[in-house]
């Protein structure tokens, strides 16, 4: 994007309290206009809490939340300039499509004619032209959710605020709509924030993840970067799935760091870290990023030369459990020092998978920039 | 042979199967019986009404011509159609507030709100003639303002009905609804009147259907706040078969049973038979 980013929503230290529990802890964070801004979290995070102040349907213990520079503290949710989507889609059952879709422009006191081109427009968007005489519940769910969405975008809102989206559809439909979603918001412009607890509908919609735990947001990065560059292990954790080893930091130069592993023995990095010495570290590797294969017979000076490439890191395992789900497989591997590891292997061709086998010994390494130096 | 041929009855068709039909025409039968007795006779050419002597219309002429039965009968529909009117407005904010709000007392209102239902009538009916005695209600209006006793004694025990079935309705309400249409601007009083009204509708057909009858059948409460000159279609009934059971009586309640189904197919029309069906 060239035009420069401008907040459009600003959180700002806003705490939520229902009685003793703390449901949003100290949140401060702006979504700039024009992006697709996902609030990723487990349930009972806080998200959805934090997507309804926005809303107007629950208000700031503390803090303020401003829309497009105008404090929203007094003005309830019918006069905010933005629009929801539901979890439940929320369509009115005895309300045609086209009814539904022109409710908010008829309170808004729209002109029929207008009316009738909107409602069209809109309809067009989501690709349900031609439905506007149909009732709700002569649709599938995938349509309704349709529906809901031509009703909020016919309002052109500043924000437009979707709570689950795709939960409630199948797995095919929902990969679908993660591309629909997508390219609907390129089309009209609008600001979109996305609740969600699924981190596959997270990472291929958003421009940007506040990823949330327990009321407060642990990370706020681009997809690639929360992945890749996770700042704590919940991050770790919770986007993808990946391997946590507890260690010590006994190397950390500019250019080269190690930690000593319990687990998993010595492991190098060719960056620093930036941690004090012989600090409390946890270093974490996704399954991806491990090379597996045949330890190889020989003679050969040290192990780590023997089968990985230069620089690399390395270990030693025995094969405890392997789940082959068509694409990859999925390795559960035994090291020598009794922890367990994660590795996955992608099956280039269709033979792949007789590679190896249970009570297999196998040798795996990874690049010196794989692992994650993680500080808390 | 032929009927042997037909298919076998399948594990689930219940309605085919002999046992069932019996019972079904067994419970029919008690169900109606009494009913169609009292529709047949009130053909009967006799003036004692036991035996049968013949077909006749010359009764509902009669029973037609009887001023004291035409205008207790239009004193019955008035006081129905006033008390099912108050009885939905009442019964509806009384369900929809016990629903959306916590108030003071609300447990207590909530506990005591179906009372004037589980009371014996009888009890309710002495009840109301001391209170009306008590108060000094005037006993001298002129219509319809004389009814005024007998309606308020009908909403007093149609109301919770309405509120009953009301609020099992209003169990059923996604509340994301509600929230929808203010998120698409709409005031409290559009969200009322635009999504929560329409889908209680089946429930206010329902409440209506029920007050409406409720009031036009009640005896023992209409017989204690009823005055020489406010008589109600049942207690006009009573009196005259305290005399004798005339085919005139036949008549005239044949001709109620004719209004009140009429009336019931018309509201179900209107409102759809299924959406009847998923209030209850």
């Amino acid at each position: 994007m060239t035009e420069p980013t401008r907040p459009i929503i600003q959180i700002q230290n806003v705490s939520k309290r229902f009685g003793k529990v703390t449901a949003v802890d100290n949140v401060s964070l702006d979504i700039n206009a024009g992006e697709f801004f996902v609030l990723l979290g487990p349930s009972g995070c806080g998200k959805t809490t934090l997507l309804r102040m926005i809303a107007g349907f629950e208000l700031p213990t503390e803090g303020r939340i401003l829309i497009d520079g105008q404090d929203m503290a007094g003005i309830p949710p019918n006069k905010r300039p933005v629009n929801m989507v539901f979890q439940s889609y929320a369509v009115f059952p005895h309300m045609s499509v086209a009814d539904n879709v022109a409710y908010g422009l008829k309170i808004a006191g729209v002109k029929g004619g207008e009316v009738k081109d909107r409602v069209a427009e809109a309809l067009d968007l989501v690709k349900l032209g031609g439905f506007e005489s149909r009732m709700p519940d002569q649709m599938s769910g995938g349509q309704r959710q349709r529906v809901a969405l031509a009703r909020s975008l016919v309002m052109r809102p500043k924000v437009l605020l979707l709570d689950e989206p795709l939960s409630a559809l199948d797995a095919k439909l929902r990969a679908q709509m993660q591309f629909e979603l997508s390219e609907l918001q390129e089309k009209v412009g609008i600001t979109f924030v996305t609740v969600t607890h699924d981190q596959d509908e997270a990472l291929s919609m958003a421009c940007r993840i506040a990823v949330i735990n327990k009321g407060d947001v642990a990370q706020l990065a681009a997809p690639s970067d929360l992945y890749e560059y996770p700042a704590n292990r919940f991050v770790a954790d919770f986007v993808g799935s990946v391997n946590i080893f507890e260690g010590k930091l006994t190397l950390d130069e500019p250019d080269k760091a190690a930690v000593d592993c319990p687990g998993l023995g010595k492991v190098y990095l060719n960056h620093g870290v930036t941690g004090p010495h012989g600090a409390d570290v946890w270093v974490a590797l996704r399954p991806e990023k491990i090379y597996l294969h045949v330890p190889g017979a020989g003679k050969a000076v040290t192990a780590a030369a023997q089968d990985a490439p230069d620089g690399h890191n390395f270990a030693r395992g025995r094969i405890k459990g392997m789940s082959y789900l068509g694409d990859i497989t999925l390795f559960e591997i035994e090291l020598e020092t009794g922890a367990r590891i994660r590795v996955s292997r992608p099956n280039l061709s269709r033979h792949d998978q007789e590679d190896f086998t249970w009570d297999d010994k196998v040798s795996m390494h990874w690049r010196a920039d794989s692992p994650v130096v993680l500080l808390g | 042979m032929a009927r042997f041929a037909r298919t076998p009855i399948a594990p689930l068709e219940y309605s085919r199967t002999l046992w069932m039909r019996l019972w079904v025409g067994a419970v029919m039968l008690f169900l109606y019986a009494p009913l169609i007795v009292l529709v047949i006779f009130s053909f009967n050419d006799s003036k004692r009404n036991v035996v049968w002597r013949g077909f006749t219309t010359k009764y509902y002429e009669k029973a037609l011509g009887n001023d004291q039965l035409v205008e207790a009968l239009l004193n019955s529909l008035s006081i129905a159609a006033l008390a099912t009117i108050a009885s939905l407005a009442l019964g509806t904010v009384a369900a929809v507030m016990l629903w959306r709000f916590r108030f003071p007392l609300k447990g207590a209102i909530d506990g005591t709100i179906s009372l004037p239902i589980i009371v014996p009538e009888i009890c309710l009916g002495v009840a109301f003639l001391m209170f009306f005695a008590a108060v000094g209600w005037p006993t001298d209006l002129i219509w319809p303002f004389n009814l005024g006793a007998i309606t308020i004694a009908h909403i007093t025990f149609c109301f919770p009905f309405v509120t009953m079935v009301v609020r099992s309705r209003l169990a059923t309400f996604n509340r994301e609804q509600e929230e929808a249409a203010k998120d698409l601007g709409a005031s409290e009083w559009q969200v009322f009147r635009d999504v929560l009204i329409p889908h209680i509708k089946p429930a206010l057909v329902a409440g209506a259907l029920l007050s409406f009858t409720l009031s036009l059948d009640d005896f023992v409460i209409t017989y204690f706040t009823s005055g020489p000159d406010t008589i109600t279609f049942p207690v006009k009934v009573y009196s005259m078969v305290r005399f004798s059971v005339t085919p005139e009586v036949n008549a005239a309640s044949t001709l109620l049973i004719a209004l009140t189904v009429a009336l019931t197919f018309v509201a179900l029309k209107a409102q759809g038979v299924k959406a009847i069906a998923e209030t209850h």
